[in-house]
């Protein structure tokens, strides 16, 4: 008969428990091919309509692609992650899990794994489509793009992480994509510049996390070099996204009513 | 037998889980009141009652995932919920926990790299998913999704996942409900075998009476209170009656007749 030993310590961040976790996120994913195919080729296919809804002005294509190679990885993290780990919430599994020696922090970061490497994925399509077959003209270096996408892909994890803990059901979650999505969207500066919002908009757009993810795009749309500005916007998502997954983890409880 | 209710109060060391004053609360509701008992390792302990009797709860506070919980209650020598305890303790959900969306084997290798984690573990974990495999009796659906899988199947998926670890203290919530009688006599098999070699303390519930007959000490338990805990002959033997079932009736009779004259007296 096979025994195994003494428990690993559960304090400190376990990069095994986290590597686990994000194979086996992978691997659920894996039995949902339809998932995957949804994805990656919606993202696509969006930009392929942008561009020939844009056909008379390239420009504006170049304006709103850049923007929208960030808001895609955001928006189809947010939604795939907030279901996810609702259904961790639902199906016991977490209970199953916290009830076990893992971290926390483990289990948020084998998340953040997972949906990064298909946000990865994902954003390499997306960009080098819309780069070398939509003829999208950017200035900076694609790398950059990436970059940005792969964070703002984080964000969207991040953020479903967290708003997962406040829905009973599916239907509650994906009610959250348009309530904390949305007005972000709209804020952003996709539509509008944000300097010539209203001043309380503009405000407020300030200190939402979207309107950086769009503004280091639009960094990298216009300057050759990594600017100061593109700078401030990737730290200002990066940290947001830490933020947030940290206040992830805090809505995990071990105890429950 | 050695495990009278009465005696002397026994030693952490030949107990699993001590329990005085225990008492747990969801929402406005008290579940349990003022709980004390005792499970003890090596033997198969019964905690049966009616539906919404508290069983869960209890359960749930002895794993540690139940919040507010008051009184004392000691699992394996530590308070219940110690960070310690999470890998000694095998817990089983009244609802089957695991991913639908994952291959019987997959879910085990998850929880296995959970419990025993790291690159050097993976003959050892390799080893364990293949005992806890045979153990359930799941060989030939290895590779089926738990998804795919009957009710029962799926249950037992979620039984090998708290195998796995070979834990001191099984918490199982209601782990035959549903299962065809050849499996579930082979079930009580192994968690007998599981409690003679291993030394494991076992808590089964179940609101089915005649499983009480396959536990060495029951814990009877009706609106959050234990209404008596021994084992099913001094039960039978003391209330005069055939069956654990009939015995239950008797003590719930009993209880009521006791709550009447108080109330009468007052």
């Amino acid at each position: 008969m096979s025994t195994l030993p003494a428990p690993a310590p559960t304090g400190a961040l376990s990069p095994s428990r986290a590597m686990a976790t994000a194979s086996r996120v992978l691997r659920q994913l894996r039995h949902d091919p339809r998932t995957i195919a949804l994805m990656l080729l919606v993202p696509c296919l969006m930009l392929v309509l942008l561009r020939y809804v844009f056909d008379g002005s390239p420009h504006t294509f170049d304006d709103i692609g850049a923007s929208l190679l960030g808001i895609f990885p955001l928006i189809t993290m947010f939604l795939v992650t907030s279901i996810a780990t609702l259904r961790e919430r639902t199906s016991g599994t977490l209970e199953r899990l916290l009830a076990m020696p893992m971290g926390k922090g483990d289990l948020i970061a084998g998340y953040a794994l997972a949906f990064g490497a298909v946000a990865v994925v994902q954003s390499a399509l997306a960009t080098g489509l819309a780069l070398w077959f939509l003829g999208l003209d950017v200035t900076g270096s694609p790398w950059l793009l990436l970059l940005v996408a792969l964070l703002d892909a984080l964000l969207g994890t991040a953020l479903g992480l967290f708003v997962s803990a406040f829905a009973a059901s599916e239907f509650q979650a994906v009610q959250f994509m348009p309530a904390v999505i949305f007005p972000q969207l709209l804020l952003c500066g996709l539509f509008a510049p944000r300097s010539s919002m209203q001043p309380v908009l503009d405000g407020i757009s300030d200190v939402l996390p979207m309107s950086y993810a769009v503004d280091g795009m639009n960094e990298v749309l216009r300057h050759t070099d990594m600017t100061a500005t593109f700078v401030r916007d990737v730290l200002i998502v990066a940290g947001c996204a830490l933020l947030v997954l940290a206040l992830g983890a805090a809505t995990l409880k071990r105890r429950t009513p | 037998m050695m495990n009278k209710s009465s005696g002397p109060p026994p030693t952490a060391d030949t107990d699993a889980v001590r329990a005085a004053g225990l008492t747990a609360v969801r929402g406005s509701r008290t579940v349990l009141r003022d709980l004390g008992f005792v499970v003890p390792r090596g033997r198969i302990t019964g905690l049966l009652g009616p539906s919404g009797c508290g069983k869960s709860t209890l359960m749930r506070a002895i794993v540690g995932t139940q919040a507010k919980v008051s009184g004392t209650l000691d699992v394996l020598g530590r308070p219940a919920g110690h960070p310690d305890l999470r890998a000694r303790i095998g817990y089983v959900t009244q609802h089957p926990s695991v991913y639908d969306d994952l291959t019987v084997r997959q879910n085990l290798d998850y929880f296995a790299a959970i419990l025993d984690p790291g690159r050097a573990a993976a003959a050892r974990r390799r080893d364990a998913v293949s005992r806890v495999v045979a153990d359930v009796d799941l060989a030939d659906h290895a590779g089926a999704l738990a998804g795919n899988l009957s009710g029962g199947q799926r249950s037992r998926v979620s039984l090998a996942v708290a195998l796995l670890g070979t834990p001191e203290l099984l918490v199982l919530d209601e782990p035959t409900v549903g299962l065809d009688p050849v499996l579930r006599r082979d079930l009580w098999n192994l968690f007998h075998d599981i409690a003679a070699t291993r030394g494991t303390a076992l808590l089964v519930s179940s609101h089915v009476m005649d499983e009480a007959e396959r536990c060495h000490r029951l814990l009877l338990m009706r609106g959050g209170r234990i209404l008596a805990e021994d084992t099913p002959d001094a039960l039978r033997t003391r209330t005069g009656t055939a069956t654990v079932e009939a015995a239950f009736l008797h003590l719930v009779d009993e209880a009521a007749a006791a709550g009447h004259a108080k109330e009468t007296a007052r």
